[in-house]
């Protein structure tokens, strides 16, 4: 780890002041950033921290919530208006990392975080395009059980590694991002950037930006939802697959339906695709499963990683069948 | 400013990017928080920051400026052992005793977010805070804290014991 500075941002308008010297980069609860600065991944000058900020989960006059970016994962999943508004969110979040982690990892820098790419965490060791841009990508002809199968490129196949973000695609959630010339907010889905031939560039976030809040919609009526991760150990893993799934039926046929996939693309994967092909229908298995191929007809397999397609069909279809039940 | 270590005040570091958990045990010679994996997958460097617990090979030591800081030291002596410490001796919860202090920490503040209502994975309903600590939610809550030895039965023995006792 290089020399660094260390302030507090006393508000985010200070934070964005501060943030957009060069090299230097806000600090949530550490548990990414610290980590890749041991590793010599990040070398900042300068760290801003912000949990000092604003952490509070808010009722909008839209009947939805703010949910402040230096808010932590765990007072997030706990929170009895996520619990009982929006229990996929809680789900994700407590399906991802440890209690101790979550204790300390914050909504924005969940948002931030970096890949757990192997060859991308070894600055000594590995060539990598997200960490020195045109030097080469190991994990395309190395170890990618963990990469992504959808949405990757030549360059890049690392995944998102984030659980929260997954259900927040699914949510329709928006980020505020504060900047010098004011507020703006983008969509979640938005948010994060495929890799292209700039895998280094992850997000539409420009440097002199902070996320200030994650604003959350007014939940859908009568929409069952959940959570489901599939990992090598039932705790304290990445997701192989994940899915955040929403289900309402009307009279036998999906009235509406949300879906995204975490663990097999470079950011939180929204299905609109198959969202299509199924409202309206009855949820008919051979329906079902085209709609679902349908959205890996592109998928790009890896030795690695090809067993994802199926697992992914499989985690959904079985999630889709369980939230239908709720309805029957 | 500064950081309450077991209820003692220590400046922080000038050099930020000292970790907390080498602030306890290079410069306070509180050896009891261990060094693990040293990048957040173990816990055997747990610790609690304000009664929460965390990872402090992942927190810089600058983090915990103005916040209480309390490790096993601060927990229980030989003379006055924690609940907890008497439970993991009486149920054989360790071999090595290398990940304890981080096991014992992390159920410590276990117990009091599962008295608080606090979900985990396995709640089957949000809407209660109500939280019955079954052999498999203690599993799944106490994910953070690896034992290479396999104790780990012994282990979770010894916190549904304590779990037991404090239940109304």
């Amino acid at each position: 780890m290089s020399p660094v500075t260390y302030v507090r941002a006393p508000s985010a308008t200070e934070a964005v002041r501060m943030g957009s010297e060069p090299g230097v980069r806000l600090l949530g609860g550490g548990t990414n950033l610290v980590d890749l600065m041991r590793k010599g991944v990040e070398a900042p000058s300068g760290l801003i921290d912000v949990t000092a900020l604003a952490d509070r989960v808010e009722q909008a006059d839209d009947g939805g919530l703010v949910i402040g970016a230096p808010t932590r994962n765990s007072v997030v999943a706990a929170h009895p208006l996520i619990r009982t508004r929006y229990p996929m969110l809680s789900r994700a979040i407590l399906a991802g990392a440890s209690a101790q982690v979550r204790n300390m990892a914050t909504v924005g820098g969940n948002l931030m975080q970096r890949t757990r790419c192997l060859y991308f965490n070894d600055a000594a060791g590995s060539r990598c395009n997200k960490r020195v841009p045109g030097s080469g990508c190991d994990a395309i002809g190395g170890s990618n059980r963990y990469h992504a199968i959808i949405g990757g490129s030549a360059a890049c196949v690392a995944t998102h590694p984030s659980d929260m973000c997954v259900a927040l695609a699914a949510l329709d959630a928006r980020v505020r991002i504060a900047g010098p010339n004011g507020v703006r907010t983008v969509q979640l889905v938005d948010f994060h950037r495929l890799p292209g031939d700039r895998p280094d560039i992850e997000t539409v976030l420009d440097h002199a930006e902070m996320i200030v809040a994650i604003e959350l919609p007014a939940p859908l009526k009568a929409l069952h939802s959940g959570y489901r991760k599939v990992r090598d150990r039932a705790s304290y893993a990445f997701a192989l697959v994940s899915v955040a799934a929403g289900l309402s039926m009307q009279d036998g046929r999906v009235r509406d339906v949300r879906v995204a996939f975490g663990g097999i693309a470079p950011k939180p994967w929204r299905a609109i695709r198959i969202e299509e092909a199924l409202r309206g229908i009855p949820l008919v298995p051979e329906t079902t499963a085209a709609a679902i191929e349908a959205e890996f007809a592109e998928a790009a397999l890896l030795p690695g990683n090809a067993f994802k397609r199926e697992l992914a069909k499989r985690t959904l279809t079985a999630m889709l069948n369980e939230l239908a039940g709720d309805d029957a | 400013m500064a950081i309450r270590v077991n209820g003692e005040d220590v400046p922080p570091p000038d050099d930020i990017r000292v970790s907390l958990l080498d602030l306890l045990r290079e410069q306070m010679n509180l050896s009891g928080t261990k060094v693990g994996c040293n990048q957040g997958a173990c816990g055997a460097c747990t610790v609690l920051i304000d009664g929460r617990r965390v990872l402090s090979c992942l927190t810089l030591a600058v983090q915990a400026d103005g916040k209480s800081v309390t490790t096993i030291e601060g927990l229980g002596t030989a003379e006055n052992l924690h609940p907890l410490q008497a439970a993991f001796i009486e149920h054989d919860g360790f071999q090595c005793g290398y990940c304890t202090p981080g096991q014992i920490c992390a159920a410590a503040a276990m117990l009091e977010e599962a008295a608080a209502g606090m979900p985990s994975y396995l709640t089957s309903d949000l809407t209660t805070d109500r939280i019955i600590l079954s052999r498999e939610e203690v599993q799944e809550r106490m994910s953070g804290n690896l034992c290479r030895c396999g104790a780990h039965n012994g282990i979770i023995d010894a916190i549904l014991e304590v779990a037991g006792e404090r239940r109304p």
